[in-house]
């Protein structure tokens, strides 16, 4: 079971690095986005710094929204996705390590380049790092709950914007405590609460979100 | 036990029998509802604080209250017709979103109509009428993806499994949104102190909840006969139906 874990993980990995500038495309336009903002408004110090939480949080929400269809189209496309249902191993594990790849490839790659852009929008240093722990923790489980409106979605066709009209709603809490965490750390104060609020937010999407995927690539392939 | 449910949930069955039941609960919710409404309009006392605007309260609450409730009927219903596969389950369950979702349209509508006079403006940030607001996407989310798959059977798997997602969400939204609203501006919301209501206010107020459960339950059985009717459309008893006429 392990085994299958760490295999699929390979190879998805594999596979999202032979075509990199997919994997650079969501990063670039995530990078796009927060550059907007300055341009749009007068871009002081102090602008900036209140408007930078909101602004990175929402740019990576729709980044990785962007990066979603990845995790099955192509398996679904090509007929691997009936093929890994068929396989003895549990398919709660099977997506567990399509999600986990799919967050080392996009979520992962947005941790590292956010302290950059918060550099962009004027945010105190000791922001930062909350900025990194926030994304750190809140990303995963984009990536979770996504899982569960791709498995719906990759059948339907032109299915982007059914996409995230359903994920959306279900991203708000990630959105509220992972802006408000950067938004209270650049006021100095404590950022626990805020913090706990989110591993706890991962670790219920972590328990659930693949048993409800696996759920609904059954459905999915039942057509 | 098993035998009766098969036998209630065959669409034809519910098809004959729920036009015998709609009258039941459309003409109730009718004289309760305009009994609750001249109570609430014209009977009970204007509130010491807010005068007469507060009376759209009898609307208002009401509304927010069925739109909670419509969504848990229809997860419920998703549920049941996912996990045991009964088809009327999951008519009952498509019937309900749109209702739901005009629930939820009018809450929001009264809300910021109630918001107007008292807090000076038409839309505020309060928690509530953001999660209020949440909820009508989450219904616009599970019709989007009713209507958008064709095999019948599947968009209604899909879009039940959806469902049950978003009511283990719909707490988990609630109270971070009301979590966010007193992190981020409590004090500019000037939010009145709930006084304990008025019997006059209440009976009202319960009437009126009354009613919009009625009409619901009036209402879903016309939707859900449609529903049958038409998914039924090339059955023989459809067929037959039609004959008659």
């Amino acid at each position: 079971m392990l085994k299958a874990f760490y295999y699929l993980l390979l190879r998805d990995m594999r596979l999202a690095l032979r075509s990199r500038h997919e994997l650079a495309n969501p990063l670039i336009f995530f990078v796009l986005v927060v550059t907007l903002f300055p341009l749009a408004v007068m871009p002081t110090p102090e602008r900036l710094q209140e408007m930078a939480p909101g602004v990175i949080w929402v740019a990576s929400l729709l980044s990785v929204l962007l990066s979603l269809d990845r995790l099955f189209k192509q398996d679904y496309e090509d007929g691997s996705l009936d093929q890994l249902m068929l396989s003895p191993n549990p398919l709660v594990i099977l997506v567990l390590a399509k999600v986990a790849a799919h967050w080392l490839l996009t979520g992962l790659p947005l941790v590292i380049i956010a302290p950059l852009l918060g550099v962009f929008m004027a945010l105190p240093a000791e922001s930062l790092q909350v900025l990194i722990w926030s994304l750190l923790l809140g990303t995963p489980v984009l990536s979770l709950i996504g899982a569960i409106g791709v498995s719906l979605t990759v059948a339907v066709n032109r299915g982007g914007v059914l996409l995230s009209l359903i994920v959306l709603p279900l991203y708000i809490p990630v959105l509220i405590f992972g802006a408000n965490a950067i938004d209270v750390a650049s006021d100095g104060m404590s950022v626990r609460g805020q913090l706990y609020f989110l591993g706890a937010v991962l670790v219920l999407a972590l328990s659930l979100a693949p048993l409800a995927t696996s759920v609904a690539l059954r459905i999915t392939a039942s057509r | 036990m098993w035998n009766w449910i098969q036998k209630f949930s065959s669409p034809k069955y519910f098809y004959d029998m729920s036009a015998k039941l709609i009258p039941w609960f459309a003409i109730p919710a009718l004289v309760i509802g305009v009994y609750g409404l001249y109570l609430g309009l014209f009977v009970a006392p204007p509130d010491y604080q807010q005068g007469e605007s507060y009376r759209i309260i009898f609307i208002h609450v009401p509304a927010a209250w069925m739109s909670l409730f419509v969504y848990m009927v229809m997860a419920i219903s998703a549920g049941i017709g996912l996990i045991w596969q009964i088809r009327l389950a999951d008519v009952v369950a498509a019937a309900s979103a749109p209702i739901g979702a005009s629930f939820t349209f009018l809450a929001l509508v009264t809300g910021s109509l109630w918001g107007k006079p008292m807090w000076g403006t038409y839309w505020v940030w309060d928690a509530r009428l953001t999660s209020e607001l949440i909820l009508l996407f989450l219904y616009f989310g599970y019709m989007a993806l009713q209507s958008s798959i064709e095999d019948q059977r599947q968009a209604d798997k899909a879009s039940g499994l959806l469902a049950i997602v978003g009511v283990v969400n719909i707490p988990i939204i609630h109270y971070s949104v009301e979590w966010w609203n007193t992190l981020h501006q409590g004090a500019t919301v000037a939010k009145f102190d709930k006084p304990s209501m008025h019997i006059d206010m209440l009976i009202p107020l319960l009437l009126m909840a009354l009613a919009f459960k009625l009409f619901y339950a009036a209402v879903v059985l016309v939707r859900a006969r449609n529903e049958a009717l038409y998914r039924d459309r090339n059955r023989r008893w459809v067929r037959e139906l039609i004959e008659k006429i």
